[in-house]
């Protein structure tokens, strides 16, 4: 644990504040984009599941299994060298923002088919008996049902999400720990192991603390709440 | 893709293939390895966070929350660079064997406790939604018959939470043969790694003198067929558990 109390160490890190600056805004930009990327193909592919339809539900089980059962690693090197090695190189930040969102979409997706499956069936034929159409049925009668169900683990979703930009070092990154890495090895900031550490490790931990605290908090409160409105054996409004 | 044929006839070699294989070898039994730490790391955690609420030893209810909450809103490639740097290597390690180098092996070994620490935070938080499960009733019943509490544990809670967390533990080595792969920022071990390592070599193997677009999908194209048949296998058989729980319950 060299340099942890040294003053000089931890002077370097305030002089060379700018990197860990820049690293919290890549991640942070990286973040965003690809969660914008995950949210839409969620959406699709999580409605694609639960359309009823085969050759839509066979598609989105295809794209969510092989994304989820291959890691994030590989998806994001096949990305980078197959861009790269066929001359259309996008640089190192679109890269994360594609395989980021390739990956984390498939995730969303899961995350709102069981919420939507959630539902119970009855709602969906009573909708369907009140003559709402596809997009009412879902916008005025199934989502506002299962917001609350998708929310907590879709959150969780985003922590893993924030976690993985850190996958962008295998391509020679410009995120928070890539920065910071190249900041303790690097030939004229090098050295100070522990205090570049801890200054990377708290941002992480203070944009993912409150997000993964909220998420476990809201999920009991859901808990104890449905507990106590099927103490019956039935629902309460029914 | 004129070149796909050269790339084709790099898994031909079985050099390659023997090198990529150890690989495969090596990401299994690094996964297998980090869970089991895990769950005995992770059941301690969890008993801590979950029955240590008499006032003399909060303490170590505190340490365990601040434990998981602290590895589990990190990223596992910080704690791999963390203990590459810190993490004291014990003598065996630093020799030959496995066919690694004794750098590699210190480097396995780091990484390794690394993936462990990480690993045994996610478990701890699935061990702990297991012991929640079980009937608070089973404790009282447990003291009522004069049972210790490290008896009550043992004997009645933890075989019943085991149980209901068995399709949970499984999903969760999914997860951990695809972090396995973060190995690949540091050492050339497992599986990930090496598929890169050809990738870069590749203009030797192939016969053409450069790195085409070919390899990239072929070499990784491999590798991910050989991530999707391991994994899907693993989750195929966590439906079927989960289907056969219902019936038993039902």
């Amino acid at each position: 644990m060299s340099g942890l109390l040294s003053p000089r160490a931890w002077n370097k890190i305030w002089t060379y504040r700018g990197t860990f600056l820049l690293g919290f805004a890549n991640t942070l930009k990286t973040a965003l984009v690809a969660l914008m990327i995950a949210l839409v193909l969620g959406i699709v592919f999580g409605l694609m599941a639960t359309s009823g339809k085969k050759v839509l539900k066979t598609i989105s089980r295809i794209y969510v299994e092989v994304i989820q059962n291959t890691p994030i690693l590989l998806q994001m090197c096949f990305l980078y060298y197959a861009l790269a090695f066929s001359g259309h190189s996008p640089g190192i930040i679109v890269t994360g923002f594609l395989a980021l969102g390739i990956y984390t979409g498939a995730y969303m997706a899961e995350v709102i088919r069981a919420g939507i499956e959630s539902v119970p069936k009855g709602q969906f034929e009573a909708a369907q008996a009140q003559g709402f159409g596809y997009a009412e049925r879902m916008f005025y009668i199934i989502i506002p049902q299962s917001i609350k169900v998708i929310l907590p683990p879709m959150t969780n979703v985003i922590v893993n999400m924030i976690k993985n930009t850190s996958c962008l070092y295998i391509v020679g990154g410009a995120d928070l720990l890539s920065l910071t890495y190249s900041f303790v090895t690097g030939e004229n900031t090098g050295g100070s192991y522990a205090p570049a550490y801890i200054v990377c490790g708290v941002i992480f931990f203070l944009i993912c603390f409150p997000l993964s605290t909220f998420a476990s908090m809201w999920e009991s409160s859901l808990k104890k709440r449905d507990s106590k409105v099927f103490q019956n054996g039935r629902p309460k409004e029914a | 893709m004129s070149t796909l044929g050269n790339s084709l006839s790099m898994l031909k070699d079985p050099a390659i293939i023997k090198f990529i294989l150890q690989g495969v070898l090596f990401t299994m039994i690094i996964s297998v390895a980090a869970v089991l730490f895990s769950i005995a790391i992770g059941t301690v955690l969890a008993l801590m966070r979950n029955y240590c609420v008499s006032k003399k030893s909060r303490i170590f209810k505190a340490a365990s929350a601040i434990y998981i909450e602290m590895f589990r809103n990190t990223p596992l490639l910080f704690w791999i660079f963390i203990c590459v740097v810190f993490c004291p290597t014990p003598g065996f390690v630093d020799k030959q064997m496995f066919g690694l180098s004794s750098v590699n092996n210190k480097l396995l070994f780091k990484a390794a406790v690394a993936l462990i620490l990480y690993t045994s935070g996610v478990i701890a938080e699935i061990v702990r939604g297991g012991l929640n499960s079980v009937a608070p009733g089973q404790i009282e019943a447990g003291h009522s018959q004069g049972f210790s509490m490290l008896q009550i544990m043992w004997y009645i809670v933890l075989p019943q939470t085991f149980k209901s967390i068995v399709p949970t533990l499984l999903s969760q080595v999914i997860t951990t043969i695809k972090d396995s792969s973060f190995l690949a920022n540091v050492a050339v071990i497992e599986l990930m790694a090496r598929t890169k390592q050809v990738l870069s070599a590749a203009n030797r193997y192939n016969g053409l003198n450069s790195i085409n677009v070919s390899d990239v999908f072929v070499l990784f194209g491999l590798a991910a067929a050989i991530y999707f048949v391991i994994n899907f296998s693993i989750s195929m058989t966590v439906r079927n558990l989960q289907k056969g729980g219902v019936v038993n319950n039902g």
